[in-house]
C-alpha cells in the first residue's frame, strides 16, 4: 500500500508542473497586464514600463518561469504584486478558509445524502421515496448561486437568525460558535448538489445491494432488518459510494467559488477570480498550485479508503 | 427537508444581538478588500477611502469642494516663475508611532517615491508617483520649512498633494515594516490603525491627539463585501452601518426607508463615448454631433442608472466648480436634428463598431448603457454593431488608439484637477503614439494652446477661465458622446450622524457620530 501511494504521488509531480506551465502561459496570453489593471486609465506606456521594470517582468516569458520554479523550490512563492504581500501567506491563509467550508459541505451532503439515500432505497416506491427523490431533483437542478440569495434573503435579512456574510464577526466573535454561525448558510447552500448527488447513487447503490443473495441468505438466517441493511447492505454500497464521495470533494472544491463570491467567504476560489482579473500572475500560479495539489491528494485518499474496503483493488 | 433541517439548526446557534453593531464604532461596507496602506503604492479609491482616515496631507480638499485648504502645512508660497513651493508646516504634530512630523519626514516621502536610488524605493512600486514628475527636488529649508522645486511650472501641483498620493507616511515605519509597510501603516491622521484581518476587517481606532480635534467614534472597521447583492443584504441585516457604492437598483428602496438616509455628491467623474475622428463617419464634425443629439441621455441617467448620476456637457465635470463653463448646457436629445446632420454630412445608415466593457473601474452601468445608446442610434438610422470585453483586456485595446478597431469605445476618468482629463486625453500631443491616452485622434490647435497655458498658470482665477474656453470647444467640436458624471452615493442607518461624502471621493470620518 505504501508503495502504491509513493508512486501515486510521484505521478503527481509531473502533473502539477505542467499546469503551472499551463496557468502561466494562459495567463501570459490573455491581454492586459498586472502594471495596466494598476494603473487602469493611467496605464502610459512609459508608465506601464516601470511598473515592469519594478516588478520584474520586463523579464523574458522563459526568464520569469524559470526564476519563479526556482524560488518555489526554496519555499519562495513570491509577492503578489497587486496585494503586495507574500503569496503563501495568501494562499493558506484562503487555503484554510476553503478547507473549512468544502469540509463542511463534504460532511453534511455525505451524512443527508447517504441517510437519504438508503431510506429511499429500503423504502422503495413509498411516499417517503418520492418526496425524497422529488427533493434530490430540486437540489440538483437549482443553481446554488440563486440559492444563495434565496438564503441569505430570509435566514439573515428577513429573520436575521444568521450572518448574511463573511467568516468572523467582525467586533468580538472569532471563536467556534461564531464561526458556525457564518458557516451554515454557505455550506449548506453548497451542499444541496452534492447532497442530490450522493443520495442518488446512495439508492441506487443501495437497491442493488439489496437484490443480491446474501443478503436474501442472511434474513433467511433471521438476522434483524435494521443488521441487514446497515450492517451488511450499507458496508457492500460503500464501495460504490467512496468514490463518489472522492468527486463530490472536488465538486464542493470546484463549487466554492460561486459561494465565496455570493456570501463573501474569505477563501481561495474568491481570491483566484480576482487575481486573475488583475493579472496577479504569482498569486494565480501559487493558488492554483495549492489547489491542484489538494485535488490529487483528495483522489488519492478515495481511492486508498476504497482499497481498505474492498481488497480485491489492492494491487 | 435540507431547509428545515437548516432552520433547527439556526435557531439554536443564533444569538438574538446578532443584528447589531456596537456604540460609538462604525462599520463601513467597503467594495472590496484594500490592497495596500500605503498611500503612495496604491491606485485604488477602496484604499484610499481608508487611507484618508490614517493619514494627512501637506494641504487637503476643504470638505464639500475642491478647494485647497491647509493640513500638515499651515501655509505657503509660490515663486512668480511657478517654480518654487515653499510650505510652512505644522507644529507639534506626531506621527502615531510618535516620531514626529517634520520637514525631513517631508523630503522622505517625496524622496522614496521619486528617486529610484532611494533606500526605500524598492518598498514599491509607487504606480502613481508621476503625479509628482515636475518635481526636481525637496530641499529641508528648517525643521518646520520645506521647499520644492519644479523643473516646469505645473499648475495641478497643489491638486495632487490633496490626492491621496501626497499623503505623509511615517519614514521611521517605512523603515521597520520594509516591504510589509501597506499592511501597517502609521500616519498623522485623526485614526490610528489598529489591525488588518486579511478579508475580514480594517480597525482604526480614534486618535485622541489628533491636532485637528480627536474624532468622535471611537473606532471605525472596513469590511469588504465584494459582490454587491450580499453588501446591501448585509446593510438590512444590520451587519453594516455604513453602505458605499449602492447598486443603481437598490437606492431607491434604502430612499424609502425611514432606517436609512441615502448621501450623494457629485465628483469629479465623466463617463463618455470616444468617436475616432481619424477615419470613417466619425472624421466629421456633424456626425459627432448627431450622436450627441440622437442619444437620451437623461433617460440614461434616470433609467438605466437609476438617478445616479447627472447628464455631462463636456470633458470638465462640474465637481471642479471653479473651472467648470456653466454657460455650455448638454447637447439636447433631439432624434430630428440628429437625422438633418447625418444627412447633410451624407452618413445616413452607416455602420458603426461600438467596443463596450464588461465593467470596470467608475464604468458605472457598461453593458446596459451600451445597448441602450446603440437603440437611440439605430433610431436615426445608424447601425452600431457591440462587441464587449472584460476590463485590462478592454484597456489594452483601446489605450493604443481606436485606428482599425472600432469607430466608438466607452470610457470613465475620475481625477484630482480639471486638467487631467483634457490633458491626456484631447491634446494633439497625447496621440496614444506620443504615449497619451487620445485614442479617438482629436486635435484642435486651439485646445492644445488653452491647456498648455492652463498648466503653467499659477492664478487659480485665470486657470479656471482657460478650462471653461475648453469646455466651449470641446463641446462644439464634439470628440466624444458626452454622457454622464456620477453621483457617488452610500447608504447609511439612522444611527449615524454627520456622514457626508466628498467631492474626491474620498471618506472623512473625522467629524462622523454613531449613537
Amino acid at each position: 500500500m505504501t508503495a502504491y501511494i509513493g508512486k501515486r504521488l510521484l505521478a503527481a509531480i509531473p502533473v502539477i508542473l505542467g499546469l503551472s506551465i499551463i496557468v502561466f502561459l494562459v495567463m501570459k496570453l490573455i491581454p492586459g497586464d498586472p502594471a495596466q489593471a494598476l494603473l487602469g486609465s493611467y496605464a502610459t506606456p512609459d508608465n506601464v514600463a516601470r511598473i515592469n521594470r519594478a516588478l520584474g517582468l520586463d523579464r523574458s516569458w522563459p526568464e520569469q518561469y524559470v526564476i519563479w520554479i526556482g524560488n518555489l523550490l526554496q519555499g519562495d512563492f513570491g509577492r503578489s504584486y497587486i496585494l503586495n504581500r507574500p503569496v503563501l501567506d495568501e494562499v493558506l491563509e484562503r487555503f484554510g478558509a476553503t478547507l473549512i467550508l468544502a469540509g463542511a459541505s463534504l460532511i453534511i451532503c455525505s451524512v443527508l445524502g447517504i441517510l437519504a439515500g438508503i431510506v429511499s432505497a429500503v423504502r422503495q416506491f413509498s411516499w417517503t421515496d418520492r418526496i425524497i427523490t422529488f427533493f434530490v431533483l430540486i437540489g440538483i437542478s437549482m443553481p446554488a448561486f440563486f440559492l444563495g440569495l434565496v438564503f441569505i434573503l430570509f435566514f439573515a435579512v428577513q429573520w436575521k437568525l444568521l450572518p448574511a456574510s463573511g467568516m468572523y464577526a467582525v467586533y468580538g466573535g472569532g471563536d467556534l460558535p461564531d464561526l458556525l454561525r457564518h458557516l451554515i448558510l454557505p455550506a449548506s447552500t453548497l451542499a444541496i448538489v452534492a447532497t442530490g448527488v450522493v443520495a442518488r447513487l446512495t439508492r441506487a447503490a443501495m437497491l442493488e445491494v439489496l437484490r443480491q443473495d446474501f443478503i436474501r441468505t442472511a434474513r433467511a438466517k433471521g438476522v434483524s432488518e435494521n443488521k441487514v441493511i446497515y450492517r451488511h447492505a450499507f458496508r457492500a454500497a460503500l464501495v460504490s459510494i467512496i468514490p463518489v464521495l472522492g468527486i463530490q470533494a472536488g465538486f464542493v472544491l470546484g463549487g466554492a467559488v460561486y459561494i465565496e463570491t455570493v456570501f463573501q467567504w474569505p477563501g481561495l476560489g474568491q481570491m483566484l477570480v480576482k487575481a486573475v482579473s488583475t493579472r496577479d500572475l504569482l498569486l494565480v500560479q501559487g493558488g492554483v498550485l495549492v489547489a491542484a495539489t489538494v485535488y490529487v491528494l483528495v483522489n488519492l485518499l478515495a481511492d486508498v479508503a476504497q482499497a481498505m474496503i474492498d481488497p480485491r483493488l489492492k494491487a | 427537508m435540507a431547509s428545515a433541517l437548516l432552520a433547527a439548526t439556526a435557531l439554536t446557534l443564533a444569538t438574538p444581538v446578532l443584528a447589531q453593531t456596537p456604540p460609538n464604532i462604525l462599520v463601513v461596507g467597503q467594495i472590496a478588500e484594500p490592497a495596500s496602506l500605503d498611500p503612495h503604492v496604491s491606485t485604488a479609491s477602496n484604499d484610499f477611502r481608508i487611507a484618508v482616515n490614517i493619514y494627512d496631507g501637506l494641504v487637503r480638499n476643504a470638505p464639500g469642494t475642491l478647494e485647497i485648504e491647509p493640513a500638515l502645512a499651515t501655509d505657503w508660497t509660490i515663486s512668480d516663475d511657478g517654480l518654487e513651493y515653499t510650505f510652512n508646516l505644522r507644529e507639534g504634530v506626531s506621527f502615531h508611532d510618535g516620531t514626529p512630523f517634520n520637514a525631513e519626514a517631508v523630503k522622505f516621502n517625496f524622496d522614496r517615491m521619486l528617486d529610484e536610488n532611494h533606500p526605500f524605493a524598492s518598498t514599491g512600486p509607487f504606480p502613481l508617483a508621476f503625479f509628482f514628475s515636475a518635481v526636481e527636488n525637496v530641499e529641508v529649508v528648517d525643521d518646520l520649512t520645506v521647499k520644492f522645486t519644479l523643473n516646469e511650472p505645473f499648475a495641478p501641483f497643489m491638486s495632487n498633494l490633496a490626492s491621496p498620493t501626497g499623503l505623509i507616511v511615517s519614514p521611521a515605519a517605512v523603515g521597520a515594516s520594509g516591504a510589509d509597510y501597506g499592511r501597517n501603516p502609521v500616519g498623522t491622521g485623526p485614526f490610528k490603525f489598529e489591525e488588518w484581518q486579511s478579508n475580514t476587517r480594517v480597525v482604526a481606532s480614534r486618535n485622541d491627539a489628533y491636532w485637528d480635534g480627536a474624532p468622535s467614534l471611537e473606532a471605525v472597521i472596513f469590511r469588504p463585501i465584494t459582490d454587491a447583492n450580499t453588501r446591501v443584504a448585509e446593510m438590512l441585516s444590520g451587519g453594516i452601518d455604513v453602505l458605499l457604492e449602492t447598486p443603481p437598483d437598490n437606492v431607491s428602496q434604502f430612499r424609502d426607508d425611514a432606517n436609512y438616509q441615502v448621501v450623494e455628491a457629485v465628483g469629479p467623474h465623466v463617463w463618455y463615448v470616444m468617436l475616432n475622428a481619424k477615419e470613417g463617419p466619425f472624421s466629421d464634425v456633424r456626425v459627432r454631433q448627431a450622436v450627441n443629439y440622437a442619444v437620451n441621455k437623461e433617460s440614461l441617467v434616470t433609467d438605466v442608472l437609476q438617478g445616479t448620476a447627472e447628464v455631462s456637457a463636456g470633458p470638465i465635470p462640474p465637481a471642479f466648480n471653479w473651472a467648470y463653463n456653466e454657460d455650455v448646457a448638454p447637447y439636447p436629445y433631439d432624434p430630428e436634428k440628429a437625422k438633418a446632420l447625418l444627412a447633410e454630412a451624407g452618413a445616413e445608415g452607416a455602420s458603426l463598431s461600438f467596443l463596450v466593457t464588461e465593467g470596470g473601474s467608475g464604468m458605472l452601468d457598461p453593458v446596459p448603457m451600451g445597448t441602450a445608446i446603440q437603440a437611440d442610434l439605430a433610431a436615426v438610422g445608424l447601425n452600431v454593431e457591440i462587441k464587449t470585453y472584460e476590463w485590462n483586456t478592454f484597456l489594452s485595446e483601446v489605450n493604443p488608439g481606436l485606428e482599425g478597431k472600432g469607430d466608438m469605445a466607452e470610457m470613465a476618468w475620475m481625477t484630482s484637477d480639471p486638467d487631467t482629463l483634457p490633458f491626456l486625453t484631447l491634446r494633439t500631443a497625447a496621440f496614444p503614439a506620443e504615449g497619451g491616452f487620445n485614442s479617438s485622434y482629436y486635435s484642435n490647435p486651439e485646445v492644445d494652446a488653452l491647456l498648455d497655458k492652463a498648466r503653467i498658470a499659477t492664478d487659480p482665477a485665470e486657470r479656471g477661465e482657460l478650462y471653461k474656453q475648453v469646455q466651449a470647444i470641446t463641446h462644439e467640436d464634439a470628440p466624444w458622446l458626452f454622457v454622464a458624471n456620477w453621483k457617488q452615493n452610500a447608504v447609511v442607518t439612522s444611527a449615524v450622524g454627520d456622514f457626508e461624502l466628498q467631492p474626491d471621493f474620498s471618506l472623512i470620518l473625522r467629524d462622523v457620530t454613531k449613537q
